[in-house]
């Protein structure tokens, strides 16, 4: 009898998964095997970079009690369920997923595997073994939206957006709020770039941008090219994710710079010891997961002095950068005066706020 | 009128890798052959010039590295196809994929790191003339390069001897070898040139566009060179107006939304694709155009009988 093509190549799935289970029951005898899913490379000195800052400091401060695998540029859907899947198969037992695409694909793979636990990072999609957790990124936008508002000489900001989920429309939102608190001339104009990678079309729309009178750029897509560009140029911007200082030493005014560690180390340890619950964290300046980078050689003294002001206001709670009274693009009121926004209305937030030409895409 | 030239000036950038791209696998695609691997000989184009360029510190030398580079993925290329005689479009596929883990793995350790910026060549006592000064004289190099390269390109493939025994393997590889023409030689050398042009886009999108090093760069960017040299019609001249089109759309549709028009972005990024088919099926449908379509022996081995 002869062996078809299909039939070898089934004999050999088999060998490897019996491989995979052999090896995986002998690791998890030793070692709780951690595993964490990036979107995009480890090299895009943005976004999965600083997530997997956060993987170093877990092999840094649990050693060898853990082992960690990840896997970087995966895509957003189905391909995500597979990888996802296979995770669980070679015997992890916390899987971080770390882009809002995998939220579904995380859920599906959780439902079926309810003693693996899951760590979705941005999504709002929960399960008894799938906790979520986020950055209030938008505390750290409304500080550099002061700082850009007072430093643009042209009164124009340009913003680099991806996709329009209520993520990135509340980063919009506030940076313009923050922006608009110091200068009442600010204008902003953003660009859709629909993507959250892609360092040619990022260059192309910052200098789109910058053509129009920009004079300082916010990102909120994961490559430094908009830093780099606006380096070459000779205007500011506004890092994204990772310090790029070393992309624009003078263009940047500062940089959000995400850090998962703490958060992550916390999460593993408890997956360890057998305190592990779902849950939700959503981590602001207060919180040590965001922190605002040190400020660029081309912010004087007195745009420093109203940052920390406002970062010092905002990490004790005293302010909230949504806080009435505060209107819709439309007009429509959506905070009344002194009225702070709820977290949920937050996290589903898709429309601009007044004062923000353009539609925002569907 | 200012805002008019810098967007110009953008689409030119957007454009010239795909015009390097595009008229590199036209010759390919003349000699009948297909290679879907430009985007993997394009970002290993794109690394070769970034790693060179930092370590000598030259852009010329990036360029040269580029071009190495894609020569030398092409090669492997001509090698599997011409010489072992493997199907074209699964090698072709798999030197796309290769390419892009082959640069990966090469450029970790480039990632995060600036090169020089490129020198800007201006043409002296035109680049100072009012409007067309900036938009046409005061543009790097490898721009320059990209234009010449049309030219010679178009000026090659149908007023020379060489050119016109190029088409003739790609219409025909049997009369052409029964007539004494050697094919496999004649495809290898079209291979490799189309290996070269790559490598140079790639070099563009790594030294001139971004310019620094990320991972996938290239984007999808060697894919519509593939469809634009079906737009093309397999004509030089036509991939030059068709690249600054294609370029001309993705510069535009930014500069709409900054304005506040809204075009959805998804739709701008369906329209090379979708004006490719286009063109193939008017080219297909309409007899008289078929002296038009694609070489006859596009994507055929062939077996030099004794």
């Amino acid at each position: 009898m002869k062996f078809t093509w299909g039939r070898r190549l089934a004999a050999a799935v088999m060998v490897m998964a019996a491989g995979a289970v052999i090896t995986g029951a002998f690791a998890q005898a030793k070692k709780t095997k951690v595993a964490f899913v990036y979107v995009g490379p480890i090299g895009d000195h943005g976004w999965s970079y600083q997530h997997h800052q956060g993987l170093l400091q877990v092999q840094k401060e649990l050693g060898d009690k853990v082992e960690t695998t990840h896997i970087e540029n995966v895509s957003e859907g189905p391909d995500a369920e597979r990888v996802v899947d296979q995770l669980v198969q070679a015997g992890h037992e916390i899987i971080f997923t770390t882009s809002f695409g995998f939220m579904n694909p995380t859920l599906k793979v959780a439902e079926r595997n309810p003693k693996i636990k899951f760590e979705h990072v941005s999504g709002f999609k929960r399960a008894d073994n799938m906790a979520t957790s986020n950055i209030r990124y938008y505390e750290g936008r409304y500080v550099a939206g002061i700082m850009a508002g007072k430093l643009s000489k042209s009164n124009t900001i340009g913003y680099i957006a991806s996709f329009p989920i209520p993520e990135v429309v509340m980063g919009i939102n506030a940076a313009y709020l923050g922006a608009k608190s110091v200068n009442p001339n600010v204008k902003f104009k953003v660009i859709w770039v629909s993507s959250w990678f892609d360092p040619g079309k990022e260059a192309d729309a910052a200098k789109a941008l910058a053509d129009q009178g920009a004079d300082v750029l916010f990102q909120h897509t994961d490559s430094p090219a908009p830093m780099k560009f606006a380096e070459e140029r000779g205007i500011l911007a506004v890092g994204q994710a990772s310090n790029m200082a070393a992309f624009g030493p003078n263009a940047q005014i500062t940089a959000l710079v995400n850090n998962w560690g703490p958060y992550y180390v916390s999460r593993v340890k408890a997956a360890m010891d057998g305190t592990w619950k779902t849950g939700d964290v959503w981590g602001g300046l207060n919180s040590g997961m965001l922190n605002i980078a040190a400020y660029g050689k081309k912010v004087p003294a007195d745009v420093a002095a109203l940052a920390d002001a406002a970062r010092d206001k905002i990490a004790k709670g005293e302010f909230h950068p949504f806080t009435g009274p505060l209107k819709k693009q439309d007009g429509s009121e959506f905070l009344k005066a002194g009225e702070k926004i709820a977290d949920k209305d937050l996290s589903g937030m898709n429309f601009y706020v007044e004062g923000i030409d353009g539609a925002l895409p569907k | 009128m200012d805002l008019a030239i810098d967007i110009l000036i953008g689409v030119m950038a957007a454009a010239t890798p795909l015009v390097f791209a595009a008229i590199g696998e036209i010759v390919v695609e003349k000699a009948g052959v297909l290679n879907l691997g430009v985007e993997g000989m394009m970002i290993v184009g794109a690394i070769a010039a970034f790693a060179a360029s930092i370590a000598t510190g030259s852009p010329t030398i990036g360029v040269l590295a580029a071009l190495m580079a894609g020569v030398l993925m092409a090669l492997l290329f001509g090698i599997l196809t011409l010489t072992l005689l493997s199907n074209q479009v699964a090698t072709g596929l798999a030197l796309t994929m290769f390419g892009l883990g082959l640069s990966s793995l090469v450029g970790q350790s480039y990632t995060g790191m600036a090169a020089a910026p490129f020198p800007r060549l201006d043409i002296a006592g035109l680049s100072t003339l009012p409007v067309i000064g900036r938009l046409l004289f005061a543009r790097d190099a490898l721009f320059y390069l990209s234009l010449a390269l049309v030219a010679a390109t178009a000026y090659g493939l149908t007023r020379t001897r060489a050119g016109l025994v190029l088409r003739a393997i790609g219409e025909n590889h049997d009369a052409a070898h029964a007539i004494g023409y050697r094919v496999v030689a004649y495809r290898y050398l079209a291979v490799l040139f189309g290996g070269a042009c790559a490598g140079l886009g790639g070099a563009y999108l790594s030294l001139v566009q971004t310019p620094f090093w990320v991972e996938k760069m290239t984007a999808g960017r060697g894919w519509i060179a593939l469809a634009l040299v079906v737009f093309a019609a397999w004509r030089p001249e036509r991939a030059l107006a068709g690249a600054y089109l294609f370029g001309g759309i993705s510069v535009l549709q930014l500069h709409t939304q900054a304005v506040g028009f809204r075009v959805d972005a998804q739709i701008l990024a369906m329209i090379p694709y979708l004006v490719t088919i286009l063109v193939l099926v008017l080219m297909s449908a309409d007899r008289t155009r078929l002296k038009f379509s694609a070489p006859a022996c596009l994507g055929k081995p062939f077996f030099a009988a004794a």
